[in-house]
């Protein structure tokens, strides 16, 4: 009875007789092999490379000026290593949009809202602060089309 | 647990008032922890409605082209025909082509179109007019911007914001005195000394005179009436004691195509 099965008529007919076989295997594989060698072809190139994690430079001649005690940012150094980003566009929103231009921190210190001259005053040296997590997770914030990073002063005036 | 009406009425009205009032609380247990502000600099210049007065009796070349001049130090504003590597120089139609306006000098003619008599002062005809963003009351450039990247604020500046800039120049259309100007090209090799405490701009966003808005938050004047030793004014016009009140209290005054209904702020004594 195995053998058998019922047609659409109702009576019964001889199975087909279906090769056990599995067709074309060798080309399957071949297409497969290069569809996940396409797919895992990003990868290959960093494969086993140990990736430096990012080290923000603080030793600016800025920073190293103030005493130990006063080296603060404007928020304390977790709250920025989080919400900078977000920081920053208050700050914007802040100063071209409402035209205020000054920050008050929850200790009451007093900061001058302004990219150029407040966060680059200090952080004046950018490829080694800003980029080295930017560059990490692949970022690239456009920050830099048009406010102006000082750097090159700075490096400068170091050389003297 | 049993409980009477009393209680739970007792019980829901204290959870409300620690609700409402409970933020506030905490902070008078831990002063110095409130939140950070953002504010306007007490030094900062303010005025109900801005307004400059331009007045060509005192203003010749020398000192529009000082005015203009000092606008572009303070503005990193590029200047297309002297670029920092001499490699990049361009043809004199793209110079004017890429020109970057914020604040400049025409002849009468071009000024104010329209007021144009056929025999006029000589001296007034050929007089080298200033003139920049007329920061309008009632803004053309503002109404068609699709991001809002242009807003007039609320003391009458009109604004830019070149975050929200898309580059659609509906505002370079829409202005009827020619004050804005689209970055057809990376500004940055055209400027030759770069002034650190200001932006420059990008490819791809339209700039105009801001009335030094940055300036006057940090309590100073524009860069303009700075150079201009006096023949530009800049005040409030809602203070009948300001400068510019005075000025155009006792002087007689045209502005540049009022007949457009954008209602003009720059006001020229001839």
């Amino acid at each position: 009875m195995e053998d058998k099965y019922r047609n659409e008529f109702g009576g019964f007919a001889e199975k087909p007789k279906v090769p056990k076989k599995f067709y074309d295997l060798k080309y399957i594989l071949l297409g497969l092999a290069i569809f996940f060698g396409l797919v895992i072809s990003p990868i290959l190139p960093n494969l086993g490379k140990i990736v430096a994690a990012p080290s923000p430079k603080l030793d600016t001649p800025a920073i190293l000026k103030l005493a130990e005690k006063e080296r603060q940012c404007v928020m304390p150094t977790p709250y920025m290593r989080a919400n900078h980003m977000q920081l920053l566009i208050d700050w914007r929103e802040a100063a071209v949009r409402n035209g205020n231009r000054e920050f008050i921190n929850p200790e009451g210190k007093k900061f001058t809202v302004s990219l150029s001259n407040t966060c680059m005053e200090c952080h004046s040296n950018k490829t080694q602060f800003c980029d080295q997590c930017h560059n990490f997770v692949a970022v690239t914030p456009n920050c830099w089309g048009c406010h102006l990073d000082k750097e090159q002063k700075v490096a400068q005036g170091g050389a003297k | 647990m049993g409980m009477d009406r009393r209680d739970f009425i007792k019980l829901a009205g204290l959870s409300t008032l620690l609700g409402l009032g409970g933020n506030s609380a905490l902070e008078l247990l831990r002063p110095g922890q409130v939140a950070a502000a953002l504010e306007a600099k007490p030094e900062a210049l303010t005025a109900k409605r801005w307004a400059m007065v331009v007045d060509m009796r005192q203003l010749d070349e020398q000192t529009a082209q000082k005015c203009t001049a000092a606008c572009r130090q303070v503005h990193n504003v590029p200047d297309f025909g002297n670029p920092i590597d001499p490699a990049m120089k361009i043809s004199d139609a793209d110079k004017v082509r890429w020109e970057i306006k914020w604040i400049w000098t025409a002849p009468y003619d071009n000024a104010f179109p329209g007021d144009e008599q056929e025999y006029m002062d000589e001296k007034v005809k050929d007089l080298k007019f200033l003139l920049l963003c007329n920061h309008c009351d009632n803004p053309p450039c503002v109404r068609v911007c699709p991001t809002k990247a242009t807003f007039r604020r609320e003391d009458g500046i009109v604004m830019m914001d070149m975050h929200r800039c898309i580059g659609c120049r509906f505002c370079m259309a829409a202005c009827p005195f020619s004050a804005r100007s689209f970055n057809w090209k990376d500004p940055r090799p055209y400027i030759k000394k770069e002034f650190p405490d200001y932006p420059t701009r990008e490819i791809g966003v339209v700039e105009k005179c801001t009335f030094c808005n940055e300036r006057l938050a940090n309590g100073l004047m524009p860069a303009c009436v700075v150079a201009s030793q006096g023949a530009l004014a800049f005040g409030d016009l809602r203070d009948p004691k300001s400068k510019v009140r005075e000025l155009l209290d006792s002087n007689f005054t045209i502005r540049r195509k009022p007949f457009l209904g954008t209602n003009p702020q720059v006001y020229y004594i001839v």
